[in-house]
């Protein structure tokens, strides 16, 4: 065998195996959306319908029916903006003072920053679920939204390290012409830090949109559910009819899928800049 | 000391400018971990006040089999899903790495199910793992193997969770992916001139250039392990018989089901205690082998 064929088997190989692999990370999803458009009768056949004969499309207005979906949507979205309002307002501040000013305990209080985010959650979970039943914030959406208006530690470390990035000439020369540092902080730094602050609401949107302990804790009436709750209420009361179930999985999936077509650049960023699980 | 007055400026300006992370830290981090320490040595349960009563709790938890039961499976899920994740991760962050063509939709192919969101994904798990109808004993049968009761099975529920979580690997590849993209083109080469085979290569330039990498993935993954709350409270709630009872499950049961807050508390600083010392004995054995450049 010659180089050239040799090279050539080599690639056919590690293609195959690529797309062997591929196909098994793909066939779920495939099976979700498969599922979700048939009828009970065609789920329940061997060998499996991979595209269904016909396709059913009843499932998906069916899920409405059922639940109020648009309702935990419109709850979740309420959630999101304040979250990711809060986050960006807060994180971003916090960043820049750790990035750009200096003062005594600095050093200290950075470090006791990153610690924190190595500490287990369940470590101040308790506590704090006591203390918002003691002000009597169960029931609404004050514990799931008010934390993020004071920073989110992986955040301001993300942000920080960006803002490190940009020369620090242009802030010398506005403090000479007498700028505040609010002003710098508002007009010089955040619009340079655009591609940052994009990776900062994508993920936030992807943490609220997944996040299922913090409303299994503090939203007991259904009339407060998230998406992520009723779905898991969804699934104790229609435990074995899969069309309607996947049809309403695929619903959530759906967006969190597009959002990360449209964003991948920031998405693989914010991945490999924090290590970050989506 | 005495500071001008352009640098108490400043002093008050970084105070100002990180008070909302302060403030917050104080009253939903910091404060909190100290209560759930007090907590943890008292009996307080919600309706009554909290009695102190020193380690009673920590003692109590020793003596307790379901705390055993929760810790032995979360170090079970630990033991095959961490390895078994650096290594689909590694292996096919190296077959990506070669200007292969179609990288971007490769990537997006094995990176999406890890944003699939946690309460569908658990669903959408329950039904590929259904012993009867599930795609996953369906493909077998196909093979003529007969699939085992995954999630209603007291010995295949966990691995069933395992497998699950594999799937869900993706952010890992792009991590490794990212770190064998820094490994500098030119060692290769280098080394290639010096008439090292392709084996050699990996052994004695990727994989120690990989090693922070590998490092980072161990460690996050081990504090992972220990918070597998969703996809257990919502697919076996701990079953079948405590099969799947994690640890943080466990915890959760303890804190909001039983209301045992002081119980729970302890819980939660024996687990803080465990995630150190594995950080800590990671770092301390990372030394001998992590190579830094």
């Amino acid at each position: 065998m010659n180089k050239s064929t040799r090279i050539l088997l080599d690639k056919l190989l590690r293609h195959l195996i690529l797309i062997m692999v591929g196909i098994f990370f793909a066939l779920p999803l495939v099976w979700m959306v498969s599922t979700s458009l048939k009828s009970n009768r065609q789920i329940f056949v061997f060998p499996p319908q991979w595209i269904p004969k016909p396709v059913i499309w009843r499932n998906y207005p069916d899920v409405f029916d059922y639940a109020p979906f648009l309702l935990y949507f419109k709850n979740t979205m309420i959630i999101e903006v304040a979250c990711i309002l809060g986050t960006l307002l807060s994180s971003s501040l916090v960043a820049y003072g750790f990035s750009r000013l200096n003062a005594p305990g600095k050093d200290f209080l950075f470090i006791l920053m990153l610690s924190t985010m190595m500490l287990p959650y369940q470590v101040w979970m308790i506590p704090l679920y006591v203390l918002f039943t003691k002000i009597g914030w169960v029931n609404t959406f004050y514990p799931l939204t008010i934390p993020a208006f004071f920073g989110n530690a992986l955040y301001i470390f993300l942000l920080r390290q960006f803002f490190l990035t940009i020369p620090k000439e242009l802030e010398d020369a506005a403090r000479l012409d007498g700028c505040s540092y609010f002003r710098i902080y508002w007009q010089i730094m955040l619009p340079l830090t655009k591609p940052a602050l994009a990776t900062v609401v994508i993920f936030t949107f992807m943490g609220v949109w997944n996040d299922f302990l913090g409303p299994l804790l503090y939203l007991q009436e259904p009339e407060k559910y998230t998406l992520a709750i009723g779905l898991q209420v969804f699934l104790t009361q229609h435990g074995a009819d899969w069309g309607l179930l996947m049809a309403a999985s695929t619903m959530i999936v759906l967006p969190v899928i597009v959002t990360f077509f449209f964003t991948q650049k920031q998405f693989i960023q914010g991945i490999v800049l924090t290590g970050l699980k989506g | 000391m005495k500071y001008s007055n352009l640098k108490k400026q400043e002093i008050f300006a970084f105070y100002t400018f990180i008070s909302p992370w302060l403030i917050g830290f104080i009253l939903f981090t910091g404060g909190p971990v100290i209560a759930s320490l007090y907590f943890s040595l008292t009996n307080y349960t919600v309706l009554s006040k909290p009695e102190f009563i020193g380690f009673g709790n920590y003692s109590s938890l020793f003596k307790d089999p379901l705390f055993w039961t929760s810790l032995y499976n979360t170090i079970y899920y630990a033991v095959f899903f961490i390895p078994l994740g650096i290594l689909i991760a590694f292996g096919l962050s190296i077959l990506l790495n070669q200007n292969v063509k179609g990288l971007a939709i490769y990537r997006t192919v094995y990176y999406l199910p890890s944003i699939v969101p946690a309460v569908a994904n658990a669903i959408l798990w329950i039904w590929l793992l259904n012993p009867q109808w599930g795609l996953i004993n369906t493909m077998l049968k196909m093979l003529g193997i007969e699939g085992p009761g995954w999630l209603t099975s007291e010995q295949w529920a966990k691995p069933g969770l395992i497998l699950m979580s594999l799937w869900g690997v993706g952010s890992w590849i792009i991590i490794y992916l990212a770190g064998l993209q820094g490994v500098p083109e030119q060692l290769y080469e280098a080394a290639e001139v010096d008439g090292a085979t392709k084996l050699q290569r990996f052994l004695y330039i990727t994989i120690p250039l990989m090693t922070p990498t590998i490092f980072f993935t161990l460690v996050t993954g081990l504090i992972g392990a220990f918070q597998v709350f969703t996809q257990a409270y919502i697919m076996t709630n701990g079953g079948p018989v405590n099969s799947t009872l994690f640890y943080a499950l466990y915890l959760f049961r303890n804190a909001f089901n039983y209301l045992k807050m002081g119980y729970a508390s302890s819980m939660a600083w024996i687990l803080f205690l465990i995630v150190l010392t594995l950080t800590l004995v990671q770092f301390k054995l990372a030394n001998k082998w992590v190579f830094y450049e």
